[in-house]
């Protein structure tokens, strides 16, 4: 039988901490690196339709972003359950994106403007009506760098 | 000379710092999902000129209902059969009479090629069509261009269409293969 002796107290060596603040060094620049910071708080539902074929927008700084969905819940009390738009941080109509695109084009640089880029985030619900008409008014606005948002099948998180 | 030391820097207060500093870039970070179909919108034309007739079997009619519902050619259409369908449809193996027209033509680092003359695939939906429906088709029409195109850079640069480095060879197989899907104006059927 085997002996278990309880009375005698074993001392366990002290854990170094020392090497912690790199560990969390190595941590932190990662989030710095990945990180992007937000730019606009998204008001409407935004669920990304799924696709294979996509491709990484190049340049991020050369996009602008129209964002097409149902209002979040807590924006439905005011702006109610219909599909909206939204640039920027505020929600628009279809005549605003006129302006929008050339407010966006005028903050790049001239080299800049040929490749600016829309992408249109909407949500997989939006019916298509909609996205002509967004379509149409980029059309309008000369605005022909387009690109339909989507993700990738097998991912859960954006990662 | 008596030499001072320096006294030592205390840093066990830096693993907070950092700490403060990580849970500062923990919350704020999002991974933004930047990727997408990119297109190019067609210029609205400046007059209304004449178009000129296209072939009916030069053109691939792809409709889809506002119920999702897939039309190809006038009958309906599963999706998952959609890609092999646009493949046919772009090179006509068989040189049938009931797709696209095909002739020989020279490009350059590539030689002499057989392709379709003016091939489009007419992509049309209805004002009550789900953004999901069409990106999924989109999706798969996009995905019989690019094979179509990997295809054919394997064969000839012994690399995929998007590991090659070189633009003119990349712009001489997008001129064999264009993705030319043209986006129509939906019609208003259904119900938004």
């Amino acid at each position: 039988m085997a002996k278990f002796k309880s009375g005698e107290k074993k001392k366990v060596p002290q854990m170094s901490t020392s090497s912690m603040p790199d560990i969390v060094f190595m941590l932190l620049f990662f989030f710095m690196i990945t990180t992007t910071m937000k730019e606009n708080d998204i008001k409407v539902e935004n669920t990304p339709p799924q696709a294979t074929q996509i491709k990484k927008l190049e340049k991020k700084s050369l996009a602008s972003y129209i964002f097409v969905g149902q209002p979040k819940p807590n924006y439905r009390g005011i702006y109610g359950t219909a599909t909206r738009i939204q640039l920027n941080d505020r929600f628009a109509t279809v005549d605003d994106i006129m302006a929008f695109i050339s407010t966006e084009r005028d903050a790049l640089s001239e080299l800049d403007q040929r490749s600016m880029t829309t992408m249109l985030k909407a949500d997989e619900n939006v019916r298509m009506g909609t996205v002509t008409d967004i379509k149409q008014a980029l059309r309008r606005a000369n605005a022909l760098k387009f690109g339909y948002n989507a993700k990738k099948p097998e991912q859960q998180t954006d990662f | 000379m008596a030499s001072k030391e320096t006294p030592q820097f205390n840093s066990s207060s830096m693993a907070d710092i950092s700490f403060l500093l990580l849970l500062y870039f923990l919350l704020t970070t999002t991974f933004d999902s930047d990727y997408g179909l990119m297109r190019q919108l067609p210029a609205i034309p400046e007059d209304e000129t004449e178009q000129t007739p296209i072939k009916e079997r030069n053109v691939l009619e792809v409709f889809l209902n506002f119920n999702d519902d897939l039309m190809v050619e006038g009958e309906e259409f599963y999706v998952g059969d959609l890609k092999e369908k646009t493949k046919t449809f772009f090179t006509n193996p068989t040189n049938a009479d009931d797709l696209p027209e095909r002739e020989m033509r020279t490009i350059q680092y590539l030689g002499q090629m057989v392709v379709n003359k003016q091939a489009v695939v007419s992509l049309k939906c209805d004002k009550g069509t789900s953004y999901k429906a069409y990106i999924e088709v989109q999706d798969q029409l996009a995905a019989a261009v690019n094979e179509l195109r990997d295809e054919l850079s394997l064969t000839k640069f012994g690399k995929k269409f998007d590991d090659l480095t070189n633009a003119d060879w990349r712009e001489a197989i997008q001129k064999v293969y264009p993705m030319a899907i043209s986006e129509a104006e939906p019609e208003a059927q259904g119900t938004e």
